[in-house]
């Protein structure tokens, strides 16, 4: 990347962000920059550095799980590497990924803006992400050795344990600052920044999508702040808020953490659904399907998302009349996502469609977070969930929803939006054979956990018994696939962002806003501030730019 | 004769598994069909269709109907789950890292679970470190252990067989180690078991009316939580009267 040193008039509007000039230079340009898309950029890069560690964390466990008893390491060990992989892999990559990359990169190009409401908050968010991912890294190497609670911190076990828990919980409490202040940047983006004509319903469904996100981020984040202070002090001090010992109730540590962490699963849905609004659309050469539909459902899901987190707590011991109401909301919180599914197929109906590699990890997120959807269903049925609960059942379930759903769409968004976001294009052959091992390898990684579940099969044990052993090999033997597949697919970016060749303003024949600025774009986005007289994906007068091969 | 739970949970999942096999073939196979039919070199102009009100009803409508379905019958077998026999035999689950200790109203202790063939079992469970979870796969169900409840469920057993239980909430280094046997044997051979005691504490059986009442005392408190520890604590005051108690009922039951 160009450092910001070409000498060209900073008030030339045909430079682009990258080699426009700044008020500092070098390295300064981008750690005090206000800009979205270098703010974006910086994101995309600590992301996939914070995913690349958790997956390789990921590849260690699935190794310790070929053959029963020790294969590579101690119990102890295993605890804290898949307590770390879920922390690094939740709170560094799943919930920061799509909004903070591409949603600050793209939200104000698609509203027709020249950059977020309040561009400084932006730049602090990142620093409390970077602050908070550092306080993170630190807690590894300090105190009583690395956290070994599962991701989800439960009580008594996170208070008694003499593992670094309160500098790593402490970090999670400074990510989720930079959590609420994006979203409060994105909700007053919308509210305020749209170009002349962006009525609400002629925002793009991704901007949509990023609304519904933003509010479950500003109101449910600060729910696992307090919850998680709450338990630095009570380690420190013994206050008895959660710890029985002290009359405190665990029950109630698990409400709080639920009460967040269920929104907090659809804050790292929601933008990965807007991101599939935006592709299929762009490859059908089509208006989507439903428009109307798929933006409410992103608030229906939204609002019915705060009311069932109950659900992970049925063998708990909460009151069976909770359960009840909490299974019926669970089995409504289905129908939105159901609802777009539908529109999503619908929008390919009668389109002209051309697989891309971003269509073709659309296509594969449809049928893999389908089978997570689906599967979902079991676990929010009374009767079979206190089966299944807290077996590699649900541990097959999120990964197919949350690395199916959220994974495979950051994979297809950096495809998408690669050539916009870095003026390149790369090899699509390579990018396409990328797909297809992921999605093996996916499947073989994943699909035998549900199995193990439904045998009985517990989650986060070190050790199992012979009689799963079959399902383990398969299940690691994936995980190398997957893993090659995602090796050769950032391999292939990498190598597009050093000699790939330069790609054209609208390369896929997009309709939205970002299309229609340079690539990448320049500074201020538009040369002027654009006005949009139809809906965000009105093909009728579209030439599609066809790539120069 | 009530409806088996092992039955009912399975019966509830291959139908919610149905559906959704049936849901998943026609989402996938009308994509890829699409994918085919409408690709770019054989359908170059797309046509514009923004959507369609009939189809967003029906596409609505029949879900809310499958999962309303899927709702009733997992409630029921829940239903079925949760309304424990009143003449379950009762046995106490204590979960510490990182065994499960089982304890009968005998007072009587072990590591390993053993259970009479044919009978309703009630697991109150507790737990006196951190966070456990009492699951028996080949029952289909599980229930936390707490510390500072009495949580429960019940199960039917059926003929002598062995099984595992298994901690199923993580809780430090050795979670996956913390199994326990479960060993489903004939009732006689049970209640030998069980009555097997070192000799020093044996004693004589009499007063019959003031077991009878204690027995349902432990039962009623058994089913209220909150007061759960004050019935532990009047079971340790009358340890003596309840052994009679169950010597006299099982002398009870083997006839």
């Amino acid at each position: 990347m160009a450092n910001g040193t070409i000498a060209v008039s900073p008030h030339t509007a045909e430079v682009d962000f990258y080699n426009v000039r700044t008020k500092h230079k070098g390295i300064l340009s981008w750690l005090l920059t206000i800009d979205h898309k270098r703010i974006g950029i910086m994101y995309l890069f600590a992301v996939v550095f914070f995913f690349l560690v958790a997956m390789t964390i990921g590849v260690f466990m699935r190794l310790e799980m070929l053959t029963p008893g020790e294969t590579i390491m101690k119990p102890q060990t295993y605890n804290s590497l898949f307590t770390l992989h879920g922390v690094i892999m939740i709170f560094l990559f799943i919930i920061p990924a799509v909004p903070a990359v591409f949603g600050n990169f793209f939200l104000p190009i698609q509203l027709g803006a020249q950059d977020v409401q309040f561009p400084k908050l932006n730049l602090l968010s990142w620093y409390l992400y970077v602050i908070g991912a550092v306080l993170a890294l630190t807690s590894l190497f300090s105190g009583g050795g690395i956290m070994d609670t599962g991701w989800t911190f439960y009580v008594p076990y996170s208070i008694r344990t003499t593992t670094n828990v309160s500098l790593s919980v402490f970090a999670a409490f400074v990510l989720g600052f930079a959590t609420i202040l994006t979203g409060l940047n994105f909700i007053t983006t919308i509210h305020r920044l749209r170009c002349p004509g962006m009525t609400w319903f002629r925002m793009p469904l991704f901007a949509w999508a990023l609304y519904a996100t933003s509010w479950i981020q500003v109101l449910a984040t600060p729910v696992i702040g307090i919850t998680l202070i709450l338990i630095i002090l009570e380690r420190a001090f013994g206050i008895g808020i959660f710890d029985p010992a002290l009359g405190g109730d665990p029950l109630l540590y698990q409400h709080m953490f639920w009460i967040y962490s269920h929104p907090a699963v659809y804050i790292m849905i929601l933008p990965a659904m807007g991101v599939v609004s935006e592709i299929i659309p762009t490859f059908s050469k089509k208006a989507i399907f439903g428009y109307v539909p798929i933006a409410i459902s992103s608030l229906g899901i939204a609002l019915v998302g705060y009311l069932v987190w109950g659900h992970h707590m049925f063998s708990s011991g909460i009151s069976d009349t909770s359960r009840v109401i909490f299974s019926l909301l669970t089995f409504f919180v289905a129908l939105p996502s159901g609802i777009k599914i539908f529109n999503w197929v619908a929008t390919m109906y009668k389109g002209s469609i051309e697989v891309t590699a971003p269509m073709l990890y659309v296509l594969l997120f449809i049928f893999i977070f389908s089978i997570g959807g689906l599967t979902g269903l079991s676990l929010g049925a009374l009767n079979t969930d206190l089966h299944l609960t807290d077996t590699y059942f649900v541990v097959a379930h999120f990964h197919y929803v949350m690395f199916g759903g959220m994974g495979i769409i950051f994979f297809a968004a950096l495809h998408y939006w690669f050539p916009k976001m870095f003026g390149k294009m790369y090899n699509e052959k390579v990018a396409k054979t990328a797909a297809i091992w992921i999605g093996i390898g996916f499947n073989m990684l994943y699909f035998p956990m549900f199995i193990m579940g439904y045998l009985g099969q517990p989650r986060r044990y070190y050790d199992y018994l012979p009689e799963f052993q079959k399902y383990h090999i398969f299940s690691t033997v994936g995980s190398w696939v997957l893993v090659s597949g995602i090796l050769i697919m950032y391999i292939n970016l990498a190598i597009a962002l050093k000699r790939g060749k330069k790609a054209p303003d609208n390369p896929w024949g997009g309709t939205t806003l970002e299309w229609k600025t340079s690539s990448p774009p320049i500074m201020e986005n538009f040369k002027e501030i654009p006005t949009v007289t139809t809906g965000p994906y009105d093909h009728s007068n579209m030439e599609s730019q066809e790539v120069k091969k | 004769m009530r409806p088996n739970i092992v039955d009912q949970v399975d019966q509830t999942f291959w139908l919610i598994t149905g559906i959704s096999i049936i849901l998943l073939l026609i989402i996938t196979i009308a994509m890829l069909y699409f994918v085919y039919k409408y690709n770019r070199k054989r359908h170059p102009v797309a046509e514009n269709i923004e959507g369609n009100t009939t189809l967003e009803i029906v596409w609505t409508i029949i879900p809310v109907i499958l999962v309303l379905i899927m709702f009733f019958v997992s409630w029921s077998g829940f239903k079925n789950m949760r309304d424990v026999p009143k003449d379950a035999m009762v046995v106490s689950v204590t979960g510490q890292m990182w065994k499960w200790t089982f304890e009968y109203d005998n007072k009587k202790k072990s590591d390993t679970l053993f259970l009479p063939a044919n009978k309703d079992v009630k697991f109150e469970i507790k737990s006196v470190d951190v966070n456990h979870s009492f699951y028996l796969p080949a029952f289909r169900t599980k229930e936390d252990a707490i510390p500072g409840r009495v949580n429960h469920y019940w199960i039917r057993t059926n003929e002598p067989a062995v099984y595992y239980a298994a901690c199923a909430e993580y809780c430090g280094l050795n979670h996956s180690y913390m199994y326990a046997p479960v060993i489903v044997i004939p009732e006689k051979k049970f209640i030998e078991w069980k009555n097997y005691t070192p000799p020093d504490t044996t004693k004589s059986v009499t007063t019959v009316t003031k077991t009878d009442s204690l027995k349902t005392d432990t039962l009623k408190t058994g089913n209220v939580n909150s007061l759960n520890k004050d019935s532990l604590k009047t079971g340790n005051v009358k340890t003596d009267s309840l052994k009679k108690n169950s010597g006299k009922k099982d002398t009870v039951n083997t006839k």
